[in-house]
C-alpha cells in the first residue's frame, strides 16, 4: 500500500494556518512568559493574528478551489465570505474579552476556596481565554468550508472545546458560570454523537465522506432513503445544536446568562455565522437534491423556533437571557434563509449573518459596561432609567434593540427584508408570515427594554455604567456605524456578496 | 436640485444645526428650528405653486439607483395629492413649533432633543408623501413611527410612555403586515418582469395575481393604513396617544400622521390592488360607517378635551375612507381636501385645547366654564376650530365633507345616509364643550386665566385663516386635487355611476 504526500494549497489555507500559530503562541507565552506582562503581550499576539489572517483572506478572496486540502476543504466565495465575517467580528469581539474585569483571576481554583480568595487579593491575573479564542476562531474558520463529514465534525469540536471553557471564565457568580459551561459541555458532547451517528448513517447510504459524494448518490437515487433520511436528520441535530434552533435551544439562555458576557457575545455572534456556514454548505451542496425530504422539517423548525424564540423573550427579566432568547428567534429567521436553497436565499444569509453577528457583538458590549460594585447588572429592572444616566450608550442600546427588532435605516431590516423575500420566493409562504408575526412579538420586548431605559425614572442602587475602555469604545462605536450605515446605503455590500456568494462542489 | 429632495434635505440640516448649539442656548435652539421649518414651508408653497395641475404625471421627479440588487431606488414624485399633502404638514410644522414654543420644556429631555426629532419627523413626513418607490416608502412609514415614539414618550403628560407603547406596537404590527405584502410584491414583480419596487409599474402587477392573492396583499396593505389612519376597530391607540402628547405632537399625530394611512389608501391599495379594492369596499364602508357614528358617540360621551379631539378624528377618518371607497370623482377629489382641511381644523383645537391646559392646569371639559368673558380670543379661535370641525357652511370642512357625501351617495345611498347622522352627532360633540367651556358663568378657577399672547396669536392666525378662506375659495386646492384624483380613477377603470355636474367649485 502506497501512502501519498497530502497536497495542501497553503495561501488558501493560510488564514486558518496563522489564527492556529497565534493560538501555539499564545500558549508558549502562558507557559513561558512573566505573569505582568502576558495580558499585553497576549492581546497583541491575538489581534496580530486575526488581523494577518484577514489579509491573507482577502489577497486569495478571488481564488476558488475543490482541493485545497485533498478534497477536505472546499474554498470558494461563500467560504471567504464566511470566514471574513468571522474574522471581523472575532476582532471587534476581542477587543471586549481585553477588558480584564470579566474574568476570574484562576479558574482552576474551586469558588468560595482560599485559593480563589488569595488569587483575588493578589490580583492574578491569568490570560488563557486569548489562545482559546484564537483556537475557537480556527475552528469556525475551518466549519464552513468542510466539505466532508469528518473535516466537519473535527471543526465542530475544534470550535466547541474552546467555548465549554470560556463560558465557565466568568469572575462574579462563578458557580453559574461553571453550571453553564458545564450544561453546555454535556449537551454539546450529546449533539455531537448525534452528529457522528448521522454520519454513520450517511456514509451507510453513499458509501462516501465527502458532501459531492453524498449529492451523487442522492442523485443516483440508488442507496436506502432510511439510511438517508436518518442521516440528514441526526446531522442536522448536531448542527441545529450549534444555532440554538428549537428544540435544541435548551442550552442557550443559561450559557448566554452563565458565561462572561464578552464570550457571550462572542459565542453568540461568531458561532452563528461558522454554523450557518456549514448549514448552508452542507444543505445546499450535499443534500440539496433531497429537498423534498428535509425542507418540510426544516420549515417547521424555523417557524417554532421563531415563534417560541419571540414569545418566550418577552418574559425574560434579565437582558443576557433576552439576548439568547432573540438569537433563539434569529436563528429561525436565519433557517429561513436555508429553507430559501436558492442564490438570493444564501446572499440574503450571510447579509443577514454578518449584520446580525456585528450588532450582537455591539449589544454585549453595551451589556459588560452596565455594572454594580458586585459586576455586570443584568437584571432588567435595574437598568431603568438609564438614558438619563447615560444617554450616549443607552441610545446605543436602543439602535442595536431597533436593529433586532428590523427596523428601517438599520442593518437589521435589510437583513429581515431580503431573507423573508427569498424564503417567500422559493414558495415557503408559511415562513414569511410566521416570520413576519413573530417579529412583531418580538418588537414588543425590544421596545420594552427601550421604555426601561428611557422612559421610567433611575433606581438609586449603584448601578451605573462605568466608562469603557478604549477598546470597548471601538467596538461600541465600529458596531453601531457598521448598523447604520448598512440600513441607509447596503448597496456596495450587496453587490460584493451577490459577486461572491456561490458555493462550488 | 429637486424641489421635493431639497424640502427633505433643509429638516435634516436644521437637525444637525440645532445639535451642534449648545444645550443651554435654548431659544438659538428654537430660532433655528422655527427658521428651518419656515424655511421648509416657504420651499413647499413654492413648489405648490410651481406644480403644474393640467399635468397627471408625478412631477418633481428624480430618481437614483438605492440598492439595484434589489430594483430599490430613491425615487420621489409627487402627483396633485401628494403635494396637497406636503403642502398642509410643511405648513403645520412651523405653525406647531411657534404654538408649542415652550412645550418642549417641561420634558424628560432637553428642549434640544425635541426640536432634532421634530425636525427628522419632518423630513420623513415629506418622504413618506413623495416617495414613488414603494420600498422607500415603506422604510419613512416605519421610520418615522421612532422620533414620534420619543415625542410623546420623552415630551407628554400622564401615562406617556404606556401611550407611546401602545401606538409603536399597533404601528409596527400593521407595518409588519405590510411589510408582508411588500415582499409579496417584490416576488412577483420578480416573476414579471424583473424585481422593481416603482409605483407605476408595480400598479401594472394586478394583471399577473391571482384573485386570492390580489385580496392578501390588499390586506396587509390596508389593515397597515386602517391602523394609521385609525378606523374602527383599529383606533384604540389613538386617544391614549392624543392625550399623552404635547399639544404639538398631537397635531403632528393627527393631522399628518394619520394621513398617511388614508393616503396610502389611494396610493397603495387602490392604485396596487383594483380589483381587491372592489371587493373589498363594502366591508370597508361598513367600518367607516361605524367609524363615524361611533367616534362621534365617543366624542361626545368624552370628559378629557383632548380625547374629545382624538375621537372627533376617528369619526372624520371614517369620512374620509369613506370618500375614497366610494370611487367616485367627487368622493375622491372630498377625501383628498377633507384630509388638508382636517389637518388644519385639528391643529386650531389641539394649539387651544393644549393652551387652555396650560393655562388651568387641567384638559377636563368641566373644569372650564365661561372662558369667553375671561380669555375673548382664545374662546373665540377654540369656537371657529370648533364649527370648522362640525363643518358649518362657510369654512373649509363644510365643502369637503359635503362633497365626500355627494360622491358617496351615487353610489352608496345607503352608507351615505347613514353617515349624514354623524353630521348631526358633530354639532352635538362639538357644541357641548363650546357650551360647558365657553359660555356660561365663569367657573371658580377661571377668573384669573390670561389671554392668548403675541406668539400665540401670530402661530393661530394662519390656520384660522386658512379655514376660512378655503371655506369660501376652496379653488386653488380642488384645481390641484381634481385632475389627480380623476386621474387615479381613471387608471384604475373607475368611473362616476351618473354624469354629474361638478360640485363645489
Amino acid at each position: 500500500m502506497n501512502f501519498t504526500a497530502p497536497v495542501l494549497n497553503y495561501a488558501l489555507l493560510a488564514p486558518m494556518l496563522i489564527v492556529l500559530a497565534g493560538a501555539l503562541v499564545g500558549v508558549l507565552i502562558e507557559a513561558f512568559a512573566p505573569r505582568a506582562s502576558r495580558h499585553n503581550s497576549q492581546l497583541f499576539v491575538t489581534i496580530a493574528s486575526l488581523v494577518i489572517a484577514l489579509s491573507a483572506l482577502l489577497r486569495v478572496r478571488k481564488q476558488v478551489s475543490v482541493s485545497a486540502a485533498m478534497g477536505s476543504i472546499t474554498f470558494d466565495g461563500a467560504g471567504v465570505l464566511f470566514q471574513a465575517s468571522i474574522l471581523v467580528i472575532a476582532i471587534l469581539s476581542v477587543f471586549l474579552i481585553a477588558d480584564q474585569e470579566n474574568f476570574t483571576a484562576l479558574p482552576a481554583a474551586v469558588p468560595g476556596s482560599d485559593e480563589e480568595r488569595h488569587s483575588l487579593q493578589t490580583d492574578m491575573r491569568v490570560t488563557e481565554v486569548y489562545p482559546l479564542t484564537l483556537f475557537a476562531v480556527a475552528g469556525m474558520l475551518l466549519f464552513p468550508l468542510s466539505s466532508d463529514l469528518i473535516t466537519l465534525f473535527v471543526a465542530l469540536e475544534m470550535l466547541s472545546l474552546p467555548l465549554y471553557l470560556m463560558a465557565g471564565l466568568s469572575r462574579r457568580r462563578r458557580l453559574l458560570s461553571q453550571e453553564a459551561a458545564l450544561k453546555y459541555f454535556l449537551l454539546g458532547a450529546f449533539s455531537s454523537a448525534f452528529f457522528l451517528f448521522g454520519v454513520a448513517y450517511l456514509y451507510g447510504y453513499s458509501g462516501s465522506i465527502t458532501f459531492s459524494g453524498i449529492q451523487a448518490s442522492i442523485v443516483g437515487g440508488s442507496g436506502n432513503d432510511v439510511f438517508l433520511l436518518l442521516g440528514i436528520a441526526f446531522i442536522s441535530v448536531g448542527l441545529l445544536f450549534k444555532v440554538g434552533a428549537v428544540p435544541f435551544h435548551a442550552w442557550s439562555p443559561d450559557v448566554y446568562q452563565g458565561a462572561p458576557t464578552a464570550i457571550t457575545g462572542f459565542m453568540a455572534a461568531a458561532t452563528k455565522v461558522a454554523a450557518f456556514g456549514a448549514i448552508l454548505r452542507i444543505f445546499y451542496v450535499a443534500f440539496a437534491n433531497a429537498e423534498w425530504q428535509w425542507k418540510p422539517a426544516l420549515i417547521l423548525i424555523s417557524i417554532v423556533t421563531m415563534v417560541f424564540g419571540s414569545v418566550v423573550a418577552i418574559s425574560q427579566r434579565d437582558v443576557k437571557r433576552m439576548l439568547a432568547y432573540s438569537s433563539i428567534a434569529h436563528a429561525g429567521f436565519l433557517l429561513a434563509g436555508v429553507i430559501a436553497l436558492s442564490k438570493s436565499g444564501l446572499e440574503a444569509s450571510i447579509f443577514y449573518l454578518f449584520a446580525y453577528g456585528i450588532a450582537t457583538v455591539g449589544a454585549f458590549g453595551i451589556v459588560t459596561l452596565v455594572r454594580d460594585s458586585a459586576g455586570e447588572v443584568t437584571d432588567l429592572n435595574r437598568w431603568s432609567g438609564l438614558g438619563k444616566r447615560s444617554p450616549l450608550i443607552a441610545s446605543a442600546f436602543a439602535f442595536f434593540l431597533l436593529a433586532f427588532a428590523g427596523i428601517p435605516l438599520t442593518s437589521g431590516f435589510i437583513g429581515k427584508f431580503s431573507i423573508f423575500s427569498a424564503a417567500y420566493e422559493s414558495g415557503s409562504t408559511a415562513v414569511l408570515i410566521a416570520g413576519v408575526l413573530s417579529s412583531a412579538i418580538a418588537a414588543f420586548f425590544y421596545i420594552r427594554v427601550i421604555v426601561l431605559m428611557f422612559f421610567k425614572d433611575p433606581v438609586e442602587d449603584g448601578t451605573s455604567v462605568v466608562i469603557p475602555s478604549g477598546l470597548t469604545t471601538t467596538t461600541i462605536a465600529v458596531t453601531s456605524v457598521i448598523t447604520l450605515v448598512l440600513g441607509i446605503y447596503p448597496a456596495p455590500l450587496i453587490n460584493f456578496i451577490a459577486s461572491s456568494a456561490f458555493f462550488i462542489r | 436640485m429637486n424641489a421635493l429632495t431639497t424640502m427633505m434635505l433643509l429638516p435634516v440640516i436644521g437637525s444637525i444645526l440645532v445639535a451642534v448649539i449648545p444645550s443651554d442656548q435654548v431659544l438659538r435652539i428654537k430660532q433655528a428650528a422655527l427658521g428651518t421649518t419656515l424655511l421648509v414651508a416657504i420651499s413647499g408653497v413654492l413648489a405648490w405653486i410651481k406644480f403644474d395641475s393640467s399635468n397627471t404625471a408625478l412631477q418633481f421627479v428624480e430618481s437614483a439607483k438605492w440598492i439595484p440588487s434589489f430594483g430599490i431606488n430613491y425615487a420621489v414624485g409627487v402627483d396633485g395629492l401628494a403635494i396637497v399633502l406636503i403642502l398642509m404638514s410643511v405648513l403645520l410644522a412651523p405653525i406647531v413649533v411657534l404654538a408649542g414654543w415652550n412645550e418642549s420644556e417641561g420634558g424628560r429631555w432637553s428642549p434640544k432633543v425635541f426640536y432634532i426629532l421634530l425636525l427628522v419627523l419632518e423630513t420623513m413626513m415629506i418622504g413618506v408623501f413623495a416617495a414613488s418607490d414603494v420600498f422607500l416608502f415603506y422604510v419613512f412609514f416605519e421610520a418615522m413611527l421612532i422620533p414620534v415614539y420619543f415625542l410623546i414618550g420623552g415630551f407628554g403628560t400622564g401615562e406617556r410612555a404606556a401611550a407611546a407603547v401602545k401606538f409603536l406596537l399597533y404601528s409596527l404590527f400593521g407595518g409588519l403586515l405590510m411589510l408582508a405584502s411588500i415582499i409579496g410584491l417584490y416576488v412577483i414583480s420578480g416573476a414579471n418582469g424583473g424585481h422593481t419596487f416603482d409605483i407605476t409599474r408595480l400598479s401594472e402587477l394586478h394583471m399577473h395575481m391571482s384573485s386570492m392573492t390580489q385580496n392578501l396583499l390588499f390586506l396587509g396593505f390596508f389593515i397597515a393604513f386602517a391602523i394609521k389612519a385609525p378606523l374602527w376597530p383599529l383606533h384604540t391607540w389613538l386617544p391614549d396617544a392624543a392625550a399623552a402628547s404635547t399639544p404639538g405632537t398631537s397635531v403632528l399625530l393627527l393631522g399628518v400622521l394619520d394621513k398617511v394611512g388614508t393616503f396610502g389608501m389611494i396610493r397603495f391599495c387602490l392604485a396596487l390592488f383594483p380589483d381587491a379594492s372592489k371587493t373589498f369596499t363594502p366591508m370597508i364602508l361598513v367600518l367607516a360607517v361605524i367609524s363615524i357614528i361611533y367616534g362621534a358617540f365617543l366624542a361626545i360621551g368624552a370628559r378629557d378635551i383632548k380625547r374629545l379631539i382624538a375621537y372627533t378624528s376617528i369619526s372624520h377618518f371614517g369620512f374620509i375612507t369613506m370618500g375614497i371607497f366610494a370611487m367616485t370623482s367627487q368622493g375622491m377629489s372630498g377625501a383628498t381636501l377633507y384630509m388638508f382641511n382636517h389637518g388644519f381644523s385639528t391643529a386650531a383645537l389641539f394649539l387651544v385645547a393644549g393652551w387652555m391646559q396650560s393655562r388651568r392646569g387641567s384638559s377636563t371639559i368641566a373644569d372650564f366654564g365661561g372662558l369667553q368673558r375671561v380669555t375673548p380670543v382664545m374662546a373665540w379661535t377654540f369656537f371657529i376650530a370648533g364649527m370648522s370641525s362640525l363643518a358649518l357652511p362657510g369654512l373649509s370642512s363644510f365643502v369637503s365633507e359635503f362633497l365626500v357625501l355627494v360622491g358617496t351617495y351615487t353610489r352608496y345611498p345607503v352608507a351615505a345616509v347613514i353617515a349624514t347622522f354623524g353630521i348631526v352627532l358633530a354639532a352635538l360633540y362639538i357644541l357641548i364643550p363650546v357650551q360647558k367651556a365657553l359660555h356660561g358663568p365663569t367657573t371658580p378657577g377661571n377668573e384669573n386665566l390670561s389671554d392668548l399672547n403675541l406668539r400665540e396669536k401670530i402661530a393661530i392666525a394662519p390656520v384660522i385663516a386658512i379655514i376660512v378662506a378655503l371655506g369660501f375659495y376652496p379653488s386653488p386646492l380642488l384645481n390641484v386635487i381634481n385632475p389627480a384624483s380623476a386621474h387615479v380613477l381613471e387608471v384604475q377603470g373607475f368611473t362616476d355611476p351618473v354624469p354629474s355636474e361638478s360640485a363645489g367649485k
